[in-house]
This record gives structure tokens, C-alpha cells and sequence, in this order.
């Protein structure tokens, strides 16, 4: 039982904080909302030269050989800065799904490219009708000869605007809610049969709704085993729970410093608001929440790579319910705390507060992993992904 | 960062394991895991067998007959005797007079009183709270009076957690009016056998007999029963708090708290099928089980500092708070499992000797009882409000 860090991971993440203590402020994020800018090129350029794309990765691919914990940690930091930058999506999302699932020789393609910061890649999962039900996919892939024809609909595509190759998931056999039947696939942006509309998120995030009608991909373009990527999209959505987890523990721990500093200098009938016990408490009880998120934030990083899927499974789907109900505690009171201040846009607490709002929705809200995590059934053989994971020898 | 226990760690648990399944008395584990109401006797028995076996104190150093146990493996210990349905320990002695005397008493104090803690001979009270003194407990006013080579005591305690049962009270008194008040308090060891003490029973809500009122009346006590310096007991009574923060979550029960909820759940219908089936009722139990599956990661957490000799974190404030209102919620989901069948009273059936009939099923008795009893952990021990003023000036310098 041991809660420290090494001293690379005390070093990865002290680098990251100060990389974007520089080049992440927030007055940069506000600009490039109101240009309807979906990232920073500079900072994304930043990021690679810090080895931060690197984080999953082997060092076989040119990677850092990190885990959940590390993963954590940059997350941790990309939400304390309120990042608008597509980690989750290029990284977290489809660098699992290569991760995970690619062969060997995709890998080798496409990993250095996520790492030097040459390629974004989109995770196109998501269905209209899906809500968080991982496993409802409609999107067709037909067979032709060698080859796949994909028709269907995929929505709310992260960072899809950025995105040079989208991960696709489409059913090769079976029924849209079957567990059998799915298969991944790369696809070009640039396919000619792809149809899409860009908007933004209430957070800031830009996200791509994707019509395939025809697109047509080779069987290398084929992620993960045929008919059996339901595993792989689990492991994956499981890390990027888990990554989400640690951006909004990030997140917290901000506002929660902002309202108590807040608390401290705002002066009302002579004296500063905080010496009001009514507002101490709410700060109190916003403290037990992050306190609580970031043990679940902990448990979630450290179970994620856990070759035991039914544990895996169970821890990160209570911390995602922990988390989501964390944040809306947190983000509620810093603002009702702030007072007028905290409505504002000129205020980045509103930002964060979104940001958690985001954060509670995505890969399904509080209400949903509770129901989820109440009829897991802790003997129910899992769906094994085929290669666990081993441990990757540490540079 | 490595959330697994070591194999050291697993082989503790084994060891332990195995140790309270071999000596802890069938009868014993049935009354914990069923609500039942413990005599002293009950208490006591589970003591001397820890006391022989040199695990009593837990969190003792060595040389006063401790284990020298880490953090972790306390948090462990907990959990097995917890889970095998242990009575817990009675903190009075082991958890709060022995580590003040350890760290403030005289040698005679430490000699005379720490073997007699270890082995259960003595049974400690706590003597803080007054009608007056609550919250504010440094207003507290029961007199001591130095006279030559001993002190004359006189006032009023409450909330005194089995005084009937208690041979010692280590006791929170007034030795000086002048100055801030909490300059003016000591800290005494007064013996309950002593002329002029009197134990006044107070039954709460749930019918039981748990507190007292202590009224001391010209009681004489020797001045070696002074621990420390003479107006330093505000001192020392903080330091009584800060310390054994391992425990004070009760995650160990809970957990074991949180099976037996589930069982009742699963036993109970509600529309012909499992209680624990109906995605309301459900929906709590999950959301309580996550509360403690990450209450239980701040507990490692804090141990795990404690262990590393590291000064502990803000974490460690929010254990008492979110601990209490587990187990409230806990004792509040398994009497609504049980629907109107919590509702008849049988005080009887919870005792040792109860052969007779119940009304509706055998484990639905005490729950009640139990919900009215533990609205009290978010009262005593620095009450969850009292706590929350504390974190807010130490913590978060408010």
C-alpha cells in the first residue's frame, strides 16, 4: 500500500504544471473561444517536445511506458489549466484503441506520429440513439470482397475537427445492441464519403457529428481482432473514465482553492465572508468531496491496467459515479460562493464548472455508473481483452 | 503508487485472519453480527484473549506493551476483527488516557496505570462534557481544589459512555479562574470508587443505558493523579484528539455493516421480489458503497502517511465527518429495508438470553434501535459541526 510518487512521476508531473503554468493561461483559452478555435498548435508542438504524448506508449513505439498513474497526473494538470487540447481524444482515446488493439506494424505507424505531435486522431464511437450504452452500434461495415463499405451515423466525435484519421467503430455481424459484432476501423478525414458538422461543446470542446455513407477501407484498416473490439472499447473507455477522473479532480482542487481564497478577501457588513460559519461549512463540505474524488481519482489510475476486468471494471465505473456527483457538489458551490462573480464568463470558475458539468456527461453520468456499478456482477467472467497489458520496462 | 497490499501486508491479514477465527468466541461474534446488546463481560472477554495474545494495544509503541504495528497493519487488524464480528475495543483507555500518559504522565503513572489498561483490569470513563459545556467545552466549571498532597473535586460530567461499568475517569477540571479559560483546566485520573462520586444513568432515545451523569461531591484525589502540569489539560485533551486517527472512520465496520445490509436487503421482498432488485433501494445501496470503497482509499491514505512519517494531509481531517455519516446512513438504509417490521419494539430480543418469539424476521429486532442510537456519532467526539469549524480554521486558515 503505497500512495507516493517516484521521482519521475513527481518529475513528470512538476514539468507538466510548469509547461502549462507558461503557455496554458486563461485569458489564451477565452480568445480562443470567441474565434471558435478548436486548439493551440504551439502548446499541442509543447506538449510533444515534453514527451507528454508519449505517456501511454511503450518505448518500443518511441513512448514513455506509463500507466494509469501517469496518465493521472498529466490529466490532473490539463484541468487545472483548463486545456481546450485534444489529449483525451488523440492520446487517451484512439492511442488506446492502437494501443490496446493495433498490430504491431500500426503501431509502429501511427504511435511515433501520435508522439512527435504529427497526427490527431478522433475516436468515432458514439451513436444518436446510443445514450452511454457502449455497445449500441448501428453503423454498418459490409463486406466487399476484401474489402468494408461503412454506413452509418456517428455522434459527438471529440475533437473530431482536428482529427486527421477517426477510430470507427461499425457492426461487421450481429444486432446494434449485441456485444458480438463490432469491429474498429481507421478512417481516413479526408474520405470523400464522409459528411460532418462541426460545433462546439458548452465546455469550449469542438466535436464533429460524422455521416458515413460509403466510405470504403482495406482490411488493414482494421483495428483489433474482427467482430470482437467490445473488449478493447471497454478497456478504452475505461481509460479515458479514468483519465476524465483525474482532469476533474484537477479541476476541483482549483475552485476549491479559488473559493477558499475568495472567501478570505471578499468583504461584506465589515468583514471578509468567510469568517461566516454558513460558508465556511459549504467550503468544508467542498473539501470532503475533493478529498473523496481524489482517493477514487487514485483507485481509478491504478485499476485501470488491471489485467482482473471485473475489478477493473468496478472500481472505475464507482469513481466515474464518485466524481460526477464530486463535481457537481464542488463546481455548484464555487460558483453559489462567488457569489454574482461566479456567474461570469469573465471568471474562469464558470469555466471549470462547465468543464465538470462536461465531465459528469461524458461516457455516462453519475445516475448511469450507479446503476452500472449496482448490477455488476462481481463473479460475471468479463469480456478478457486477448493480451493483457503487461508492465512496460521504465526509462 | 501501488493501491495492492504487499505480501508482507497479505501474510498479516492471514495471520490475523486466521487468529480471530481460531479465539473469538462463537456466542461473541453471533451478538456483534446480529446487533445485540454487550454486557461489560462481552467486551472484556474479546480483550483479555487480544491482551494474551499481545495484540491488544494495536497502536501502542513496544516498549508499553504495544505491538508496533505500522498504520497499515492497524487498519488491517481493524478490518479482520471487524469483518469476524469482534466487539470493538473500548477506546477509553487504550485509544485516550494510555497514549496522554504515555506522552505527558509520570513514571509512577505510566507503571501503575498502563499494565492495568493493557489487561483490562481497569475500565476507563471519560469525563469531558458538563449540562454547561458542550461544544464550548472549555468553559467547562468542575472545580479542583489543591489541598497539600491531593485535590478536591467537585462538579458535574455527562455523556459519560459506560461510567457504570468504569473503575478510572480521566477527567477535564477547573484548577484556575484566572487567564483564557483554556489556560485555567487540568487533566485528572479520578478513581469512580472514591466517596463522593456518584453515577447517575441517562436512557436514550433507543431505550438503553449507555450514558451517564457523574456528579463528584468534595472527591479526593491524590495529586499524583495530576498528568502533566497543572493547567495544561487543554493541551493534552487536544493531543488526545489528534491522535489514533487510523480508526476513527470505522471503514472496517462499515464494510462488514454494509454485507449484512445487503443480506437483509436480498431477504426482504418488495413486490415480490428482492428488496435488493428494486432500482431505488439499489440506487442507495450503491452510491452508500461508493461513498465507502473511497472513504476507504482516504483511510490508506492517511495511514500510509502515518506510516511514511509524513505530517498528515488535509485528508485526515474529513474522516470523523464522512465516517459518522456513513454509518448513519447505514443503520437508516437497513431499517427502511425491513419496511414495518422496524417498527414493533422488543428491547428483550436483543439481549444475550432471548429464546422467544420475534415479530417478522430475527435480524429486523435492533434495527431501529440501532438507527436511533447512531444519530450520536455525529454528535460525540467533537460534534460534525464542531469539526467542520475546526477544518475550516486549521486546514483552511478561515
Amino acid at each position: 500500500m503505497d500512495f507516493s510518487l517516484t521521482e519521475e512521476q513527481q518529475m513528470l508531473k512538476d514539468s507538466v504544471h510548469r509547461f502549462l503554468e507558461k503557455n496554458c493561461s486563461f485569458e489564451q483559452r477565452r480568445k480562443m473561444l470567441a474565434e471558435r478555435l478548436p486548439m493551440n498548435s504551439q502548446l499541442w508542438e509543447g506538449l510533444a517536445s515534453l514527451g507528454v504524448l508519449g505517456v501511454p506508449f511503450s518505448p518500443e513505439y518511441g513512448g514513455f511506458g506509463g500507466a494509469g498513474v501517469e496518465t493521472m497526473l498529466v490529466m490532473e494538470a490539463l484541468g487545472r489549466h483548463l486545456s481546450l487540447e485534444p489529449y483525451l481524444a488523440t492520446v487517451v482515446l484512439a492511442g488506446g484503441c492502437v494501443d490496446l488493439g493495433g498490430a504491431d506494424w500500426q503501431k509502429k505507424i501511427l504511435i511515433p506520429k501520435i508522439i512527435d505531435g504529427t497526427m490527431l486522431l478522433a475516436f468515432a464511437h458514439t451513436e444518436p440513439n446510443a445514450r452511454f450504452e457502449l455497445n449500441h452500434v448501428e453503423t454498418r461495415a459490409i463486406r466487399d470482397g476484401n474489402n468494408f463499405v461503412l454506413e452509418g451515423e456517428k455522434a459527438l466525435v471529440l475533437h473530431g475537427p482536428v482529427a486527421e484519421k477517426f477510430i470507427v467503430s461499425a457492426r461487421t455481424s450481429g444486432n446494434p445492441r449485441d456485444v458480438h459484432g463490432v469491429t474498429l476501423f481507421i478512417v481516413e478525414a479526408d474520405e470523400g464519403n464522409l459528411g460532418g458538422q462541426e460545433y462546439p461543446l458548452f465546455d469550449g470542446t469542438r466535436a464533429l457529428d460524422l455521416q458515413l455513407s460509403g466510405v470504403k477501407v482495406g482490411p488493414e484498416s482494421v483495428i483489433g481482432t474482427l467482430d470482437a473490439a467490445m473488449p478493447l472499447i471497454e478497456a478504452v473507455a475505461d481509460r479515458a473514465m479514468a483519465a476524465l477522473c483525474a482532469e476533474a479532480v484537477g479541476i476541483m482542487d482549483s475552485l476549491h482553492a479559488a473559493t477558499v481564497e475568495y472567501l478570505k478577501t471578499r468583504q461584506q457588513f465589515g468583514q471578509p465572508i468567510g469568517r461566516f460559519q454558513a460558508l465556511q461549512h459549504r467550503a468544508v463540505d467542498m473539501l470532503i468531496h475533493l478529498e473523496q474524488a481524489r482517493s477514487m481519482a487514485v483507485l481509478a489510475a491504478s485499476r485501470v491496467d488491471s489485467p482482473n476486468v471485473p475489478e477493473r471494471r468496478k472500481a472505475i465505473a464507482a469513481a466515474k459515479e464518485l466524481i460526477g456527483r464530486a463535481g457537481r457538489y464542488v463546481g455548484q458551490q464555487a460558483i453559489q460562493l462567488h457569489g454574482g462573480m461566479g456567474m461570469t464568463d469573465e471568471l474562469n470558475v464558470s469555466h471549470y464548472f462547465k468543464r465538470l458539468t462536461a465531465i459528469d456527461v461524458l461516457f455516462g453520468n453519475a445516475a448511469y455508473q450507479r446503476q452500472r456499478f449496482a448490477t455488476m456482477k462481481e463473479d460475471q467472467p468479463a469480456a478478457q481483452l486477448k493480451a493483457p497489458r503487461k508492465s512496460w520496462v521504465k526509462i | 503508487m501501488d493501491l495492492n497490499y504487499s505480501q508482507e501486508e497479505i501474510a498479516f491479514r492471514h495471520q490475523v485472519h486466521e487468529f480471530v477465527r481460531a479465539h473469538l468466541p462463537g456466542d461473541l461474534s453471533r451478538k456483534v453480527l446480529e446487533h445485540r446488546r454487550l454486557s461489560k463481560d462481552d467486551y472484556v472477554r474479546w480483550q483479555k484473549i487480544l491482551f494474551e495474545k499481545g495484540w491488544i494495544a494495536a497502536g501502542w509503541p513496544v516498549e508499553y506493551g504495544g505491538t508496533g504495528w505500522s498504520p497499515i497493519q492497524r487498519y488491517i487488524f481493524e478490518e479482520e476483527c471487524a469483518a469476524a464480528g469482534a466487539p470493538r475495543l473500548t477506546p477509553f483507555g487504550l485509544h485516550m488516557v494510555g497514549p496522554v500518559i504515555m506522552a505527558f504522565g509520570s513514571e509512577w503513572q505510566k507503571k501503575h496505570y498502563l499494565p492495568r489498561i493493557l489487561s483490562s483490569e481497569d475500565w476507563w470513563c471519560q469525563g469531558y462534557s458538563e449540562p454547561g459545556s458542550g461544544s464550548d467545552l472549555a468553559s467547562l466549571k468542575t472545580r479542583a481544589e489543591r489541598r497539600d498532597d491531593h485535590y478536591v473535586v467537585n462538579g458535574q460530567k455527562t455523556w459519560n459512555t459506560h461510567g457504570q461499568w468504569a473503575d478510572m475517569c480521566f477527567c477535564l477540571v477547573r484548577t484556575s479562574k484566572e487567564g483564557k479559560k483554556q489556560e485555567g483546566i487540568s487533566f485528572l485520573l479520578i478513581d469512580m470508587h472514591a466517596p463522593g462520586v456518584t453515577v447517575r444513568p441517562i436512557i436514550l432515545l433507543d431505550g438503553e443505558h449507555e450514558v451517564n451523569e457523574i456528579w463528584f461531591e468534595n472527591v479526593k484525589v491524590p495529586a499524583k493523579n495530576l498528568v502533566g502540569d497543572e493547567g495544561r489539560g487543554w493541551t493534552y485533551a487536544k493531543f488526545l484528539l489528534s491522535h489514533e486517527r487510523t480508526g476513527i472512520a470505522g471503514v472496517g465496520h462499515s464494510k462488514r455493516e454494509l454485507r449484512y445490509l445487503k443480506h437483509i436487503a436480498s431477504e426482504e421482498k418488495a413486490g415480490g421480489r428482492p428488496l435488493i432488485e428494486d432500482p431505488l433501494f439499489r440506487d442507495r445501496v450503491a452510491q452508500l458503497e461508493i461513498d465507502l470503497m473511497a472513504l476507504e482509499i482516504t483511510n490508506l491514505r492517511v495511514a500510509a502517511a502515518d506510516r511514511d512519517g509524513k505530517a498528515p494531509g488535509p485528508e485526515a481531517s474529513i474522516l470523523k465527518i464522512k465516517g459518522t455519516e456513513i454509518q448513519q446512513e447505514l443503520t437508516e438504509l437497513m431499517m427502511e429495508a425491513v419496511g414495518p417490521y422496524a417498527l414493533p419494539h422488543l428491547p428483550m430480543a436483543w439481549g444475550e438470553q432471548w429464546i422467544g418469539a420475534h415479530v417478522g424476521a430475527d435480524y429486523a429486532a435492533p434495527l431501529a434501535a440501532r438507527y436511533f442510537n447512531y444519530r450520536k456519532t455525529s454528535i460525540y467526539g467533537g460534534s460534525n459541526e464542531i469539526q467542520r469549524n475546526i477544518i475550516a480554521q486549521i486546514v483552511l486558515g478561515l
